[in-house]
């Protein structure tokens, strides 16, 4: 009884019990990923000790001191500045650098951690609010819409993250150092996809259901809460998930050219004027956490509020 | 657009072209009747704004453009006068305004024209931005050099342009650096890659269980942060700009092309089995075409990841030449103007690159259905 | 396996055919000891509501679902061989057009993917468009023809490789009355010319009993077969015979045998 991939019906499976089935349906859909994190974890340990390998022996020869191929393994999983940290390596420098000191002190990731999220937050704030409001405008003026949005379009073509350093030094000559600054680059960075996905839910109603309000004589702001808005929130929170995303990438990169001495691209900076490898690897660990946890939070938020609007 | 509101708008424009007459463009400067073509100029000017405001129609809208377009010319002339620029008085923002409110009046009026034929369609949707793009820039150029900004921190778009112009070959060493070596390569080798993975995922649907979430996963990093990593890796040249490109291109393309590769229909797969077709003919006669919209939303998506990914990689250390390493470099020396003219031609690549790739996706999907609402 | 002459002589030969299935709610019998004998040239109808298992009992013959139990051969082969052997041609309720291709690409689809030659393909689709009275058409693409005017492609592909056996799964529904009645008309004279054997699956009393030789009435939970009634209408029929007392007799019919089986209770 062969079902490929190709057959289209779900029918055409065999008849089971059902307690089993849950079982199967729960390693169905895990097991590809357990096996693939695996097996991404195996292939980092082979190439971790294979491109440390030359380094390792190579400081052997330096001090010309005996050595067997072990103590290279060994020192493959160990070294200082390795060109590929391994896993477990990893691990305990995050581990260390996250609770290894008080969370305010400047050596903790933790304290750079929280200074990239703050202009992260601040910058997605604004950024979402002003770009809402962007998308509002645009749909209900015919003239914004057909003057201004090619302009906001076109602007996605731009790589908008090569402005971020003209941004520092202006806001710098205007005498606003430290967070301002950073928030203004992220929020300059995610109003245009929030704004995008916004007109695009904005508009997102059936032509039916809005003849429809007309018919009951509805005014365009009894239009907006009661149709536009609710059909709007998915957009709304598929372009969130992008904008935190662009913002946290705004943030760090805002960090990059004052040589900024606080937050998780400063850090990345340091790390690679120093030869500091494992700081790198720590401070982009941190920043994927910090990515996935907002991605994360926003899909929960956006869970919730699908739930109560009758989503399943 | 109302009557009433275009004429009131050209009014305005006409009282403050004729104000300007009467006040000094700067603090002791000499007065408009005094200079020969900008008094020309500004009556004319003049002179169509109350024919629009009279009109108050369509035609007036017409008409307002070249009033726009003459008051413009005279308020740029004006600044040439070294006591104006950097000192504008009443006079001078006078015509500015004038200037502003034909040309918004113009473009208002031509955007809410409906019921067009379709080329008359086609020619307003392209002539409202480009001439509201042309007055924002008019309105940068003449703010920044009659309020005198410094340059430092914001040039005139003329000053930025000149730049651009006397640069050509410094800009285009970095272009080839950053573009055709770090963003081309890495485009070509992402993308690819992407593309190859999704079909072998295609294939072993275990594969694509687990890929799919780990390629969300990873496209929503900050990727841009492995280039120093990379630098470690590749050196300090291009090869590490196209490893980043490589990466921050990879996982878009992956994941839209794994959604793309399972779009078809499920009628469209019984029919294939009906035909006793093999899995490579399924492929490429039914889940390859069915993929191309999907496939070309990840190629315009990755076309400014790859420039971003590029410049920004950049930031982080390269030798003397690139985009990124331009910005950053004249960033710190305060050469603003310069970093003006790298972020246009960043800009016009960006555009021509995305240009090239929405071109060749209407070539290829021009049986979409979103083409032919 | 091993045919005796019977069997070879039959195009489908189901025995016992039961299909159940797993869902949410418990176990479906969507087939439950469906036995039929198909003869080469006949005009088979399958009729019954939604969820009798008409279509099911298509696709099981198709080789695009399998049964969980019972013996089927089609032209005297496994379903599976059958398939793989392209004995059959099928045509679905949507036309199932490819968007990126011309209607001619369209009618060389199943041609490519069976390997006849170039000059082979483009006659087969000259032939067959023709033969749907779409000639000229073959430069357009899907979206540029009406909807009754796709299905005729798709009924077109479905003969361009000379399958013995047509299976049709409600491949008017999707149209309205004028165009239906038009194209009922075009495919008996099809059958006429072309001697296949059909198997039709429709919800449409009049449509099936228009068409065919023998009618099969369907019902649901269990899907099985209430009644089998031969037609024995002249071959030339046209679209008056739908108002003679013998049409509505054998109507009639297939009416009760659907309200047997409980097809018109909630």
């Amino acid at each position: 009884m062969t079902s490929s991939a190709e057959t289209s019906s779900s029918f055409a499976r065999p008849h089971r019990a059902p307690a089993s089935r849950a079982r199967d349906l729960l390693v169905e859909r895990y097991a590809p990923l357990v096996t693939m994190v695996l097996a991404i974890v195996a292939i980092w340990y082979i190439a971790a000790v294979a491109m440390n390998w030359t380094l390792v022996r190579d400081a052997y020869e330096r001090e010309e001191t005996p050595y067997t191929i072990s103590d290279v393994l060994a020192g493959t999983m160990d070294a200082e500045r390795p060109l590929l940290p391994a896993p477990h390596q990893l691990a305990a420098a995050v581990y260390d650098s996250v609770f290894g000191y008080p969370p305010l002190a400047p050596r903790s990731l933790v304290y750079h951690a929280l200074v990239t999220l703050s202009a992260t937050l601040l910058g997605f704030l604004i950024g979402s609010l002003f770009g809402i409001a962007l998308a509002l405008m645009i749909v209900h003026s015919r003239v914004l819409e057909r003057s201004l949005l090619p302009w906001i379009i076109c602007s996605q073509m731009v790589p908008v993250l090569a402005l971020a350093p003209i941004f520092i030094v202006m806001l710098g000559a205007l005498g606003l150092h430290g967070l301002l600054p950073k928030s203004i680059i992220s929020a300059y960075l995610c109003f245009f996809p929030v704004t995008i996905g916004m007109v695009k839910g904005f508009t997102s109603p059936d032509p039916l259901q809005i003849e429809l309000m007309r018919t009951w004589s509805a005014t365009p702001r009894q239009v907006l809460w009661k149709l536009r808005w609710p059909a709007a929130v998915p957009y709304l929170f598929a372009s969130l998930k992008v904008a935190i995303s662009i913002s946290l990438v705004g943030a760090i990169v805002a960090e990059l050219p004052t040589g900024a001495e606080a937050g998780i691209g400063a850090r990345l900076l340091a790390g690679s004027y120093y030869g500091q490898t494992i700081q790198i690897w720590s401070a982009l660990v941190v920043a994927a956490v910090l990515a996935s946890g907002l991605i994360a939070v926003t899909a929960l938020v956006e869970g919730g509020v699908l739930r109560r609007m009758g989503a399943h | 657009m109302d009557p009433r509101k275009l004429r009131l708008g050209f009014l305005l424009a006409t009282a403050a072209m004729a104000l300007a007459f009467l006040l000094p463009p700067a603090p002791g400067a000499q007065p408009l009747s005094a200079r020969p073509y900008v008094w020309e100029m500004s009556t004319a000017a003049c002179l169509s704004c109350l024919l629009a405001a009279w009109r108050a129609d369509l035609a007036a809208a017409i008409i307002g453009l070249p009033a726009a377009v003459l008051a413009a010319a005279a308020s740029l002339l004006l600044l040439d006068d070294r006591m104006v620029a950097g000192a504008a008085g009443p006079g001078f923002w006078l015509i500015v305004i004038a200037a502003w409110l034909s040309a918004g009046l113009c473009v208002a009026t031509l955007a809410s024209l409906r019921q067009l034929r379709r080329k008359a369609q086609r020619a307003i949707d392209f002539l409202v931005p480009l001439l509201f793009g042309a007055t924002v820039f008019y309105l940068w150029e003449v703010g920044v050099r009659g309020l005198g900004v410094p340059p430092v921190l914001l040039p005139a778009p003329s000053a930025a342009a000149a730049r651009f112009a006397s640069s050509l070959p410094t800009l285009g060493t970095d272009f080839v650096q950053t573009f055709v070596r770090g963003v081309l390569i890495g485009y070509a080798i992402g993308c690819g890659a992407g593309l190859l993975v999704a079909i072998l995922a295609h294939r072993y649907q275990f594969l694509s269980r687990g890929l799919v979430p780990l390629g969300n996963f990873f496209a929503a990093l900050p990727l841009v942060g492995i280039a120093p990593i990379m630098v470690m890796w590749f050196g300090f040249d291009w090869p590490s700009k196209a490893a980043v490109v490589v990466l921050v291109t990879f996982f878009p393309m992956l994941v839209n092309a794994i959604a793309g590769l399972s779009a078809a229909g499920d009628i469209e797969r019984d029919l294939m089995r009906s035909y006793g077709a093999s899995h490579r003919q399924s492929l490429t006669k039914l889940h390859l075409p069915a993929a191309l919209p999907f496939i070309f939303n990840a190629l315009k998506i990755n076309a400014t990841l790859a420039l971003i990914g590029a410049i920004v990689a950049e930031f982080f250390g390269t030798p003397t030449q690139g985009i990124g390493f331009r910005i950053s470099t004249e960033a710190g020396r305060m050469a603003i103007d310069m970093v003006w003219a790298e972020i246009a031609l960043a800009a016009l690549a960006g555009m021509a690159f995305y240009g090239l790739v929405a071109l060749a996706e209407r070539a290829t999907t021009f049986w979409h259905p979103s083409y032919r609402t | 396996m091993v045919t005796d002459p019977v069997t070879e002589r039959l195009v489908v030969d189901a025995r016992d055919i039961s299909l159940i299935f797993e869902t949410a709610d418990g176990k479906v019998e969507a087939l439950s000891n469906v036995s039929l004998q198909v003869s080469p040239g006949e005009f088979v109808s399958f009729i019954g509501p939604s969820g009798c298992g008409k279509t099911t009992m298509l696709r099981v013959i198709a080789d695009l679902q399998q049964p969980t139990s019972g013996t089927l051969s089609v032209n005297g082969m496994s379903a599976e061989n059958a398939r793989l052997a392209r004995s059959y041609g099928y045509v679905f309720q949507a036309p199932a057009l490819f968007p990126w291709r011309t209607i001619e690409k369209n009618l060389k689809l199943p041609l490519e993917v069976m390997g006849y030659s170039e000059t082979e393909q483009r006659q087969r689709a000259e032939h067959y468009l023709a033969l749907v009275n779409l000639k000229g058409f073959e430069r357009k693409f899907p979206w540029q023809l009406s909807g009754g005017m796709q299905q005729r492609v798709s009924i077109a592909r479905a003969l361009s490789f000379d399958p013995a056996l047509l299976l049709m799964d409600e491949p008017f529904g999707a149209l309205d009355e004028i165009v239906r009645d038009h194209l009922n008309e075009q495919l008996l004279q099809l059958w006429k010319s072309t001697g296949k054997t059909v198997l039709f699956v429709t919800h449409s009393i009049p449509e099936a009993v228009f068409l065919s030789t023998r009618i099969v009435v369907m019902s649901p939970r269990p899907g099985r077969i209430i009644d089998v009634i031969d037609c024995d209408f002249p071959t030339g029929r046209s679209l008056e015979i739908r108002e003679t007392p013998e049409f509505l007799k054998v109507a009639q019919r297939v009416r009760n045998g659907l309200r047997a089986g409980h097809s018109y209770d909630e």
